[in-house]
């Protein structure tokens, strides 16, 4: 019989498909585990509504409980409850050495001043772009080190 | 069907389908990326309110006639302008944050969407400020503002205008969908129209 523990040691395996190197645990998008009878329920929230990799994702997480030898049920949560300062530290730690600075706390969203190079470690950065790649990531520009970088957006 | 929600999904799919329209083509290459972004959000939004009306978003999106639509005639307007796009953007964005603030109590989804939201308004506000100045903006907001009027209802009116410094006027409402909207609806459905049956995406 499959345990919970099981499967967030599998879901720890699956990368984010826009930026891979973060597990999708790491990115705290996955709310809840719970397993009975050899079906698993899965709860998770989208970083961004309009993310194209959503269905991607939730494909990967049916796919690593059929692994298993268990049933999936993912459910798409939409709501606000989850944010991203539900990133875990290691998460954090490891967008930052991939050169994307990890999102500003809620509560400071968009004080300049706690916007770091993930670089340099400078906070004289500027905002280049709201908008980047991925409806997750602004553009910056650190004046210290002159290294444009991208900085994902608190949500 | 909650005909309000309906009204908001079908605003979000359109003005996201019109902002779209600057992809490649925006004055300068941030506003192409910006453009497409905010674009992607709203459609993702428009996605969000259809899944809670139907099982099949993608039918209540695509596979209704054109006069069947809901959305506000500002999001309809087919502008290939500069100081107009602006100026929808920003007077969308104040009255959005109006309605969508609204719901939040009663919808956990319109927290979520709010908190994406709070990104476009920034971006509508920095140009509003960039271009406020210039008569062709003002010439725009003018024109559009019976528009922007339309997008809510009406006991939520005199917020928007007290928000954008504006006398209410008459507004141009809801269900009158021209030339322009059959066009777009006939471009953005063309794709699954023309899908072999038992497609999948």
């Amino acid at each position: 019989m499959v345990t919970a523990e099981q499967v967030w040691a599998a879901f720890e395996e699956i990368p984010d498909p826009e930026i891979p190197v973060i597990s999708l645990v790491d990115l705290g998008v996955i709310r809840s585990v719970d397993v009975s009878d050899g079906h698993v329920r899965v709860e998770f929230t989208p970083t961004f509504l309009g993310c194209p990799a959503l269905e991607m994702m939730k494909r990967a997480l049916e796919e690593k409980v059929r692994g298993l030898g268990a049933e999936p049920q993912v459910e798409v949560v939409n709501d606000d409850s989850w944010g991203t300062d539900k990133i875990t530290a290691a998460g954090r730690e490891k967008l930052r050495a991939a050169g994307f600075a990890p999102p500003a706390p809620r509560l400071v969203q968009l004080q300049s001043a706690v916007h770091k190079c993930p670089y340099c470690g400078s906070t004289q950065t500027k905002l280049e772009n709201l908008f980047g790649p991925t409806p997750c990531r602004s553009l910056r520009y650190c004046e210290s080190c002159r290294q444009p970088f991208e900085q994902f957006k608190t949500i | 069907m909650n005909e309000l929600l309906l009204g908001l999904a079908d605003d979000e799919l359109i003005i996201g389908w019109r902002d779209s329209e600057w992809t490649g083509i925006a004055p300068m290459l941030e506003e192409d990326v910006a453009f497409s972004s905010i674009a992607q959000n709203e459609i993702g939004h428009a996605r969000a309110v259809y899944e809670l009306l139907s099982d099949d978003a993608d039918a209540l999106a695509f596979d209704r006639e054109p006069s069947e639509y809901l959305c506000a005639p500002l999001v309809q307007l087919h502008l290939l302008d500069w100081g107009h796009t602006i100026a929808r953007r920003w007077l969308y964005e104040v009255a959005d944050e109006i309605r969508i603030t609204a719901l939040m109590d009663e919808l956990p989804l319109a927290a979520k969407i709010n908190r994406e939201e709070a990104y476009h308004r920034m971006h509508a506000e920095m140009w509003r400020e960039r271009l406020a100045d210039t008569p062709q903006f003002r010439a725009a907001v003018d024109e559009l503002w019976p528009y922007a009027l339309g997008v809510l209802p009406p006991e939520q009116r005199d917020a928007l205008a007290s928000r954008v410094e504006r006398a209410e006027v008459e507004a141009v409402e809801r269900g009158t969908n021209d030339d322009a909207f059959t066009a777009l609806h006939e471009e953005m459905t063309m794709v699954r129209r023309s899908a072999p049956a038992g497609a999948q995406w």
